[in-house]
């Protein structure tokens, strides 16, 4: 069990809870891509290329991008020019 | 003689019909004053019942919805640590991990290790294995994502009145969407012309190798659809409808999924009448090798790029 | 208990992480941070899954040089089940996303009480 093992696992758990605790969605969505990207590095010590490729072009490339049109039709995302709207809600 | 008493009489008559007629005053004024006591009463109590409704209204609309909200909060929570804690007890009881005698690789494991390159010509072993052993589930997936594509497509239609013509709340989305498409973003421009080239190769490469080396049609697919989307974003949907239109959304789909069932319904056939496929194994590590898996990954690579395109598409415009 | 806890650690921190998403499920009332929720428990299973697969001191499986001794590579099944469990996933976050918007254009909020109190007050 090698220290980047563990640091990696515990990052997880910090990414996760993370979620759930910040105001901003925005700023939900860029750790949800983070939390994406070290799941990906964990396959790929569990030795699953696979995996970790599909992983890391699947999670944090397509559904991120996804998420980000959503709340863009939803204008949650402050906009220069345009309409501006603050929405910080939980 | 008679006259005396007759007054008499009268007068009595008149004063007992005084008397019966002050009787029935009274007791006309008691049933009054009693119909009037009842009304109150009944007002009385429809006063009551209205102030106790008012009170329960009220502590349901303010306090009680908070003690509501910490019930259900604290239900939850009870529920999430009694889930972790009978899953960790279980995973307490699991099969050390990293373990070489685990249940999990059985005489199953052996026969794919084994004679998986002999008998799939692929040197990568996931990818023999879920495109010749396990060929019937990777269909099933590719058959889940174009349900998909299908539901989100009637999901996120444009919605049209009664005459046909765009309803009034799309026109204003329209107008907003295209108030930020980039027209001369120079940066975005200039970095698509230079990345988008190298990301299709990559989603190429990594398709076409992979019964080689690690990768296959899904991820050469979704980086496929990732460089096509850098290309939509920074030149606009004009540009980018000169080669992907929704009909080519369609044939695309429709024929490569129609080639992976002919393709599987061949092996099929050859494996329940006991004959050999014609289709040649030819060297492993060559790049033309290994029978129908090529084709496949082929077939499954363009579905899995088309629908994730037409995702991001249908999330932008509702149309293509 | 906390000795094997801790040598099958990967397992336990799926099992933790299932955990956190199904309560980002349950309390949140942002209908996007549920989706999000749902995303992570959906990682934590396949997590647990591909864990299930490793052995120590053996590499990916990939033939070289022609070895296929079944004692030079970790076992390639629990690979090719979460391989399909991913694609499946994005798909259902996408179909999911798809009804976030139509919800949102219909009552213009994201809360799921309001939209649940919305929708009552409507079919009376």
């Amino acid at each position: 069990m090698s220290f980047v093992h563990i640091a990696l696992l515990a990052m997880l758990i910090v990414c996760a809870l993370a979620v759930s605790m910040t105001r901003n969605l925005l700023t939900s969505l860029i750790v949800y891509m983070a939390y994406s990207l070290i799941m990906a590095v964990i396959w790929m010590l569990l030795e699953s290329p696979d995996l970790a490729i599909t992983e890391a072009a699947v999670g944090a490339g397509i559904t991120s991008v996804l998420f980000f049109v959503t709340m863009k039709k939803i204008h949650e995302i402050k906009t220069e020019g345009g309409r501006e709207r603050d929405k910080t809600q939980k | 003689m008679r006259d005396g008493f007759s007054g008499l009489d009268d007068r009595i008559a008149d004063s007992l019909k005084q008397e019966a007629a002050e009787k029935e005053n009274l007791k006309q004024l008691l049933e009054q004053q009693r119909e009037l006591t009842d009304s109150r009463k009944h007002e009385r109590e429809i006063a009551l019942d209205r102030m106790a409704h008012y009170d329960f209204t009220k502590w349901a609309h303010t306090r009680g919805q908070k003690v509501i909200t910490r019930l259900y909060v604290a239900l939850a929570l009870t529920l999430g640590a009694l889930m972790i804690f009978f899953l960790l007890e279980t995973v307490a009881n699991m099969p050390r991990f990293g373990a070489a005698d685990t249940p999990g690789s059985n005489i199953v494991t052996r026969r794919y290790i084994e004679r998986g390159l002999q008998e799939t010509g692929a040197v990568n072993i996931v990818a023999g294995m879920i495109l010749d052993y396990r060929a019937f589930d990777t269909l099933g997936e590719s058959t889940v994502l174009f349900i998909a594509a299908c539901a989100v497509l009637i999901l996120l239609r444009i919605d049209k009145d009664s005459q046909g013509m765009p309803v009034m709340e799309q026109i204003a989305e329209d107008a907003d969407d295209r108030h930020h498409e980039p027209k001369n973003d120079r940066i975005l421009q200039a970095s698509a012309k230079l990345l988008t080239p190298v990301v299709l190769l990559f989603g190429v490469y990594v398709i076409l190798n992979g019964h080689l080396s690690p990768g296959g049609g899904f991820s050469g697919g979704a980086i496929i659809s990732a460089g096509l989307i850098l290309y939509l974003n920074a030149f606009g949907f004009e540009k980018s409808g000169r080669f992907f239109r929704y009909e080519t959304f369609k044939w695309v789909s429709f024929c490569s999924l129609l080639f992976y069932g002919l393709a599987k319904t061949y092996s099929f056939y050859c494996g329940a009448n006991r004959l050999e496929s014609g289709i040649p194994l030819g060297v492993p590590g060559a790049i033309l090798s290994s029978g129908l898996i090529m084709p496949l990954n082929i077939a499954v690579g363009m579905v899995v790029a088309c629908t994730m395109y037409i995702f991001y598409a249908l999330f932008r415009k509702g149309g293509l | 208990m906390l000795q094997m806890l801790y040598e099958n650690l990967e397992q336990t921190v799926a099992v933790i992480l299932f955990g956190i998403g199904f309560g980002i499920l349950l309390l949140q009332r942002n209908l996007i941070r549920k989706i999000i929720g749902l995303n992570i428990m959906d990682t934590a299973v396949y997590l647990f899954l591909a864990s299930m697969g490793y052995i120590h001191g053996r590499k990916a499986p990939i033939v070289v040089d022609g070895v296929t001794d079944t004692a030079r590579y970790i076992n390639p099944i629990p690979a090719g089940l979460v391989l399909t469990g991913i694609v499946v996933s994005v798909s259902f976050t996408a179909i999911m996303l798809a009804l976030t918007i139509r919800l949102y254009r219909r009552y213009r909020t994201l809360d799921i009480d309001q939209i649940a109190l919305l929708a009552k007050a409507e079919g009376d």
